[in-house]
């Protein structure tokens, strides 16, 4: 008996060292994570005020405000959605609902949008600055910004899409075929509105992937820090404004920081609010099985 | 009736348009980055990239090789570090974490991965750098990319492997603990081997994230053209080369750019292939 | 269904919003395009063209010039292949540009700069092309602190750098440097967040940083100090024009800039960046 707990001894003390290791981990990751955020609200807290959200910037964005980059943003965003949506969303609908998931048209779509998640940025803003500023003629411009980041988005928009709608239980499609319901009309009566917070989610997150982009708008829709007149002017998105800030403007850290933390408070709400999207859906999930 | 299959037909072939598109704009963009890097490719044979004396575009040599182990050292060095803390933070997440403290914990990870790269960029240049500075001048250098890397790819890394750990069937843990493993002796012994092609997976991902990351790299390494010979060096990395000499590069050096742009594409194509083709689920 | 039609109606109503949106900023197009002008190129240029395009718009309501920076490259580049109306350079234009078109707004120097807490005060040519080559690594040996030099340089593309090549006659590929950088204020961003730090950029930017508090020294060059005076009495040895090109003789919006660019009208806004005013032809 004695020798039995000996024995059994070691794989304890081994298990109690390895929990510390991993308790000490995870205690540097929270507190680096903590360290960043203290770091951008001591920095940037002072500075924020209403003024700094709706004035434009002056003094190369020393004095004055992000009015007219939120403005920029903003319209970048919305051109990349109005293009991504429409083609994500159908694709989405054709690979959940059109085509067995081992067809060749399947398979090729998937991986080709599979690939285009792993793209790198900056190679999006490459091939956008030679297709939309150069070949088409649209220079540096919010409409050549948008339309290099709906490239970008189309994967995760369709593949949050696709997820949603092959989690609608397969009896829904049944029933709506034995009421004698169209494809069609079960697509759009049915199958989308019971996706729809999956939808909603995915939209989320490609908003949160769009104006966390920098790499990508550098060099098509430019750094002009005006108000923007037209799809045609060019416009600084809010992390392009981060980056010129704190690499090209001697004394610019204050607005920075008050930039930068503007938003990163952005982007944990919508991500926050996506994430909420997402898991209730799956509770309802879980509920109806 | 008749009208409704009618109207199926024509949802069919807008859907299916649609597909089209998506999938195409992948080889467009494949297609304008051969364009553009055509002259080059064209007329200089690929071993100059590498044979070059060194990299001075205007002084018209092409030696890639330091943006390439550039790239390479800082993507290692943060896998080094974001392997551990990621595989750590999933098991404490699955095994460790009381439960008031699991879900917070991985909440906290998936917003550490919606923060932009600039952000990390921006406190690793005000924040990083001058510490390091104080250690070592200059300050920017390897270390502070790979830093900022880390910190850049251990979400990936945490939730691939969290929801790997999750796929475990229950079973085989529930047998683990009634033939009276320890938990550490559980996880090593089943856990991992059962979700080993997920984690894999995940940090071939991880390494594709690390390899084309932009601004972030670009404002705290330092960007010479070098091999470094420490951690204190400064580096460029071939996509913060693209981001830094796009703006002014003509002709055969704005195709080089492309070129390096070419190539950072097909090493992310490769990669992301072999993920996909590790670890099948490819939702996780 | 009730659930169902909302959610259709939503989206309905959505999208419309999207296109009321697309339709607005297209007329708006129509209008602005003809009063539009875009000027590409030098970071030294682009803050003084920035006061003259606000001034010029605030005379000539309607139109709108946008400025980018990017390096007298990317200035030359863009105005010939069209991206740009106008380009800014920070040099005259060399024998293989003779197909652009040169108006010469003010001239500027390049100047040497350290922190301000760094002791060193003079520095021979000498001196500096052995910092720059490497063969002069620590403050001590030049009679600073006893700390490691941090050589700042800027990126292939920037006239900058060619002027200070050419002075110092040294080639980009023998120069050894610890940071990277683009624009002049990222130079004297980097050297004011360094203080064993060296670096060289416009004059002109570097006096207007350093009177607004940043903590910076201009280094004298060959005996003579690094001022707009010297340069504009052509004392000092490391000057140049600051241009603005196109690629074809201007005519209309372009030519009218041009020519207030260069008129009497900008002479105040040309010293107060710190540059030195050319008197009109």
């Amino acid at each position: 008996m004695l020798e039995v707990t000996t024995i059994n001894k070691w794989p304890h003390y081994r298990d109690r060292f390895v929990q510390l290791v991993i308790y000490l981990l995870v205690f540097l990751v929270s507190a680096v994570f903590a360290w960043i955020l203290f770091d951008l609200a001591r920095g940037g807290l002072t500075h924020l005020s209403w003024e700094f959200l709706i004035e434009s910037p002056r003094d190369a964005g020393r004095a004055g405000g992000i009015g007219s980059v939120l403005v920029s943003t903003l319209l970048i965003l919305l051109v990349a959605l109005t293009a991504a949506l429409p083609l994500a969303w159908t694709t989405a609908a054709l690979l959940a609902e059109y085509v067995p998931t081992t067809s060749q048209f399947g398979v090729t779509v998937r991986f080709s949008l599979q690939v285009l998640a792993g793209v790198p940025s900056i190679v999006f803003g490459l091939f956008g600055n030679a297709f939309f500023s150069v070949y088409l003629g649209l220079g540096f411009s919010i409409l050549s910004g948008g339309l290099t980041l709906a490239c970008m988005l189309l994967p995760i928009l369709v593949s949050t899409a696709e997820a949603g709608l092959r989690a609608v239980p397969q009896s829904y499609r049944l029933s709506a075929a034995a009421l004698g319901m169209s494809r069609t009309a079960t697509l759009f009566h049915l199958l989308l509105p019971v996706a729809a917070p999956t939808l909603a989610a995915g939209l989320l997150l490609g908003i949160g992937r769009a104006i966390a982009e920098t790499a990508a708008l550098l060099f098509t829709s430019g750094y002009v820090d005006r108000m923007p007149g037209s799809l045609l002017d060019s416009g600084r998105a809010l992390a392009l404004h981060i980056f010129d800030l704190s690499m090209n403007v001697p004394g610019g850290d204050t607005p920075a920081y008050a930039s930068a933390l503007v938003l990163v408070v952005l982007l944990l709400c919508i991500n926050m609010l996506a994430m909420k999207l997402a898991y209730g859906l799956q509770r309802r999930k879980i509920m109806t099985t | 009736m008749f009208q409704s299959v009618q109207n199926d037909a024509l949802t069919c072939w807008v859907l299916r348009a649609g597909a089209v598109i998506s999938a195409l704009v992948m080889l467009l963009i494949l297609a304008f980055l051969l364009i553009e890097s055509w002259p080059v490719l064209d007329q200089i044979t690929p071993a100059r990239f590498f044979t070059d004396t060194s990299w001075h575009p205007i002084e018209g040599t092409y030696n890639l090789t330091p943006m390439l182990s550039g790239t390479l050292l800082a993507s290692m060095g943060a896998l080094l570090l974001a392997i551990p803390l990621g595989i750590t933070s999933a098991l404490f997440i699955v095994f460790y974490a009381p439960t008031h403290l699991a879900l917070p914990y991985k909440r906290m990870i998936e917003l550490l991965a919606g923060i932009p790269s600039v952000v990390f960029g921006f406190w690793g240049l005000t924040t990083l750098v001058p510490l390091i500075n104080q250690l070592h001048p200059p300050g920017a250098s390897l270390l502070a990319a790979i830093l900022v890397l880390t910190l850049m790819i251990l979400p990936t890394i945490t939730l691939t492997t969290y929801s790997a750990l999750k796929a475990v069937p229950s079973e085989f843990l529930h047998n683990a603990a009634a033939l009276g493993l320890s938990r550490w002796g559980m996880i090593h012994g089943i856990a991992f081997p059962a979700a080993r092609s997920g984690i894999v997976a995940g940090v071939i991902l991880a390494a594709g994230r690390a390899i084309g990351e932009t601004m972030a790299v670009l404002m705290v390494a330092g960007n010479v053209v070098q091999h470094p010979e420490g951690l204190f060096d400064p580096i460029r990395t071939l996509a913060a080369n693209i981001a830094l000499e796009m703006a002014y590069a003509m002709g055969d050096h704005r195709a080089v750019l492309f070129v390096s742009g070419l190539l950072l594409m097909l090493l992310v194509m490769v990669l992301s292939a072999m993920a996909s083709k590790i670890g099948k689920n490819q939702y996780a | 269904m009730l659930m169902i039609t909302t959610h259709k109606r939503l989206l309905l109503f959505s999208l419309t919003c999207l296109a009321i949106g697309f339709g607005w900023f297209a007329s708006a197009d129509a209008n602005a395009a003809s009063q539009r002008l875009v000027l590409t190129g030098s970071s030294t240029v682009a803050p003084l063209v920035g006061e003259i395009v606000r001034k010029y718009e605030s005379m000539h309501p309607g139109v709108r010039i946008d400025v980018q920076t990017g390096g007298s490259s990317r200035g030359i580049n863009d105005t010939r292949n069209g991206i740009a109306d106008i380009g800014m350079v920070s040099r005259a234009l060399k024998p293989n540009e003779k197909d652009l078109h040169a108006y010469t707004i003010a001239l500027d120097g390049v100047s040497v700069i350290l922190h301000a807490s760094n002791p060193v005060s003079v520095l021979s040519k000498q001196q500096i092309a052995d910092i720059y080559t490497g063969k002069i690594t620590n403050w001590k040996s030049v009679g600073g602190a006893d700390a490691r030099i941090t050589v700042v340089n800027k990126a292939e593309g920037r006239s900058t750098l060619e002027l200070f090549l050419q002075y110092f006659q040294l080639k980009n590929s023998q120069i050894k440097p610890h940071i990277i950088i683009g624009d002049n204020p990222q130079g004297i961003k980097t050297i004011t967040g360094n203080p064993h730090a060296v670096g060289y950029v416009s004059i002109g930017a570097a006096e207007y940083e350093a009177k607004r508090g940043a903590p910076i020294r201009l280094l004298a060059l060959d005996g003579v100090d690094a001022s707009v005076a010297h340069v504009h009495s052509g004392a000092f040895p490391l000057s140049r024009p600051l241009n603005l090109i196109t690629s074809h003789v201007p005519q209309g919006l372009a030519q009218h800039f041009i020519t207030f660019a260069r008129s009497q009208q900008t002479h105040e806004l040309v010293e107060a960046q710190y540059f030195v005013p050319i008197s009109a032809e």
